[in-house]
């Protein structure tokens, strides 16, 4: 969580100086959805995300110095400089791909399983997805297959209640998400996704189902974006928050709390923390150094893989 | 009843099939049928699945008998939901496997729009070419007996407009078995659209499993006068027109591209610059159609060479009709080319309607 969130400062910090010259969808504040997740999944287990991909990249083992080479645009970044921030890969760590476009990721895990069970590998799928998916046709396509053939997913919703700027209550009937699963006998559990140990139970449960055959789960966990939808800024610098709203979710702060959780439990002292928060700090300016000094793309290439 | 295709003219006959040397006579279907199995049998990798395909029918008999053959893990039937189909064909590919994703119609192919042009037809790229993306996605094109305007589109000019994908449209069994073949060996997504009049359609096809290149060009009549550069269905009226007006002693020169991307301008070139006219033929729309990109790089390449306008003949700007006589209308048939090359011979200025 704390890789997540300070790659993502990190990005704030730099951006201004439009060396990152792509769009940039930060995940600060939901980043207990992506660690207690896909911290208990192998290497090679899939995973698929979104253009708000950060979190999940890093908590599955992505090199954070091509990833920030991929949106300096750099030779050395994990896309080769084609996929910016929105399209970063790392088949080597499991991660199979992220989609931009709302709820195209899902289809494509359902595929991954389906692929792991034809050849017997044992490879479990993970899918992260916002809200906004929900309002898509192929959300309820992807459940029913997954469903249908018992295939190993775990589908994660991120439900920050905001598409955008468009709140989920104008959009959707039924707001509650993980309902929804039910209906094509899923199990669909609902937790406080800013509560990493909550998120942490949800998973284990739901790929111990996967491991053990019994098909896929739907977890939504609830959270909330601070940052805008896309960019550096906060939705209440931009005025499309309220301040009460906006507080409130500053309070539930995912990082915080995990903090104070193994504090007050005596599991770590405040000295071991601050020095992981240093070492992480340096190894962000290291992955910044490597992608500054990294070439970009030979402009040929931009013809090339396709 | 699906599979009676409108009638031809009086002047169209059907050609004899050419043997090859070696091969026995197989039609279309079971070429593309048998293109299937030994992929299969090939490669554990490969799977099929789509809408219906493990039916009695099998999709035109294109996939009869296969899920027996190989078991319903990797013959089987779907729910219809193309998007998250061609989608689940990506994730299996991502995870090493090989599918084959057969639709019955093209006009379906765009309920997939959204996978296969912006995941399908870019997964590659965008990622730096970290993954291969091998990937089938088959559909069958064709009209006629009333299909109407949602089951006979040919859409190719729109699949062959989005970078990343191919686009192989075979016109004989021969070529059918050996590009589906090729197809399901490459290592990005092809689009494989058969031509449901050509099923009867027989030639020399090998025993074996072999594969013809993507992108190559085949001349299949060889003529000094004009060239007749078709696609898919069109080769079979090419040649019927080639034949006939050979008796008039207008010898035509007709090439089939077998893959409408990657194209062979080279092939195409070679002939338009040493007949000095050329016609373009394609059963898809010709506005912005594929016929208008062959014209449009034969005017720019070989322009010294051209006796004559570069011409073209399309379906027109509507939909399909469903009655007999307004179809007539709709398909240009091997008329249509004769009268359009003798114009052309003549150096007429307005040259037919389908132009």
């Amino acid at each position: 969580m704390v890789r997540i969130r300070s790659f993502e400062e990190r990005i704030c910090r730099l951006y201004s100086q439009q060396e990152m010259r792509c769009p940039v969808h930060l995940s600060t504040g939901q980043e207990a959805i992506a660690a207690g997740t896909l911290i208990q999944l192998r290497r090679q287990d899939y995973v698929v995300s979104t253009h708000r991909n950060h979190g999940h990249l890093i908590a599955k083992g992505a090199a954070l110095k091509s990833m920030f080479a991929e949106m300096y645009g750099r030779q050395t970044g994990c896309s080769r400089g084609k996929g910016g921030s929105m399209h970063m890969s790392f088949p080597q760590a499991g991660i199979a791909g992220t989609s931009a476009i709302v709820a195209g990721g899902l289809p494509i895990a359902v595929g991954l399983a389906w692929g792991s069970v034809l050849q017997k590998n044992r490879r479990i799928s993970a899918v992260f997805f916002g809200d906004g998916a929900v309002d898509e046709g192929t959300f309820y396509e992807s459940l029913n297959f997954a469903s249908l053939k018992k295939l190993p997913v775990v589908f994660v919703c991120e439900n920050n209640f905001y598409a955008t700027n468009s709140p989920q209550k104008a959009r959707q009937t039924n707001p509650r998400i993980h309902e929804i699963a039910r209906f094509f006998r899923i199990p669909g559990t609902c937790i406080d996704g800013n509560d990493v140990v909550a998120v942490y139970t949800a998973a284990a449960g739901a790929i111990e189902r996967c491991r053990k055959g019994a098909g896929p789960s739907l977890i939504e966990a609830r959270t909330f974006r601070w940052k805008t939808h896309v960019g550096v800024e906060s939705d209440l610098e931009k005025g499309f928050r309220r301040q009460e709203e906006v507080a409130l979710w500053f309070r539930r702060c995912p990082v915080k709390r995990f903090e104070r959780y193994l504090l007050s439990r005596g599991m770590v002292s405040q000295q071991w923390i601050d020095t992981v928060r240093e070492s992480v700090d340096k190894e962000i300016s290291r992955a910044v150094e490597f992608a500054r000094n990294s070439p970009y793309p030979r402009p040929e290439t931009e013809s090339t893989d396709v | 009843m699906w599979d009676k295709a409108p009638e031809q003219s009086s002047s169209g006959r059907n050609q004899k099939p050419r043997a090859r040397g070696r091969g026995r006579l197989l039609s279309y279907r079971e070429a593309i049928r048998e293109g299937l199995l030994q992929a299969m049998e090939q490669d554990r990798r490969v799977f099929l699945f789509g809408e219906g395909i493990d039916d009695p029918a099998g999709v035109f008999g294109t996939t009869a008998g296969l899920q027996q053959r190989f078991g319903a893990g990797r013959v089987f039937d779907t729910p219809i939901c193309e998007n998250t189909l061609t989608g689940i064909a990506i994730g299996s590919s991502l995870a090493g496997l090989r599918p084959v994703l057969i639709h019955m119609r093209t006009d379906f192919l765009l309920m997939s729009m959204d996978q296969l042009a912006n995941h399908a037809a870019k997964w590659k790229y965008m990622f730096g070419g970290a993954t291969p993306l091998p990937m089938v996605v088959r559909a069958v094109i064709g009209g006629g007996w009333g299909s109407a305007a949602q089951h006979s589109q040919p859409l190719q000019a729109i699949f062959a407009h989005i970078p990343g994908l191919k686009v192989v449209m075979p016109a004989c069994a021969y070529d059918a078995k050996g590009l589906l073949l090729s197809g399901i060996a490459e290592q990005s997504p092809v689009l494989f659209i058969d031509h449901r009049w050509l099923y009867d359609e027989k030639d020399a096809v090998p025993a074996a499993a072999y594969r013809i290149p993507l992108g190559k060009a085949h001349v299949v009549r060889k003529g000094s006068r004009l060239s007749l550069i078709c696609v898919s269905f069109m080769r079979k009226l090419a040649l019927q027109a080639a034949a006939e007006l050979a008796k008039e002693g207008i010898d035509v020169e007709v090439i089939d591209v077998r893959t409408i991307k990657p194209l062979d301008m080279v092939t195409i070139n070679r002939s338009v610059g040493k007949t000095g006219r050329a016609l373009v033929l394609d059963f898809g729309y010709s506005f912005c159609g594929i016929t208008a990109e062959i014209a449009a790089r034969i005017s720019r390449d070989v322009f010294g060479s051209l006796k004559a306008p570069v011409y073209r003949i399309g379906l027109p700007d509507t939909p399909t009709p469903a009655s007999p006589v307004l179809e007539k209308c709709f398909y240009p048939g091997p008329d249509a080319i004769t009268d359009t090359i003798r114009r052309i011979m003549r150096g007429q200025k307005r040259v037919g309607k389908h132009r």
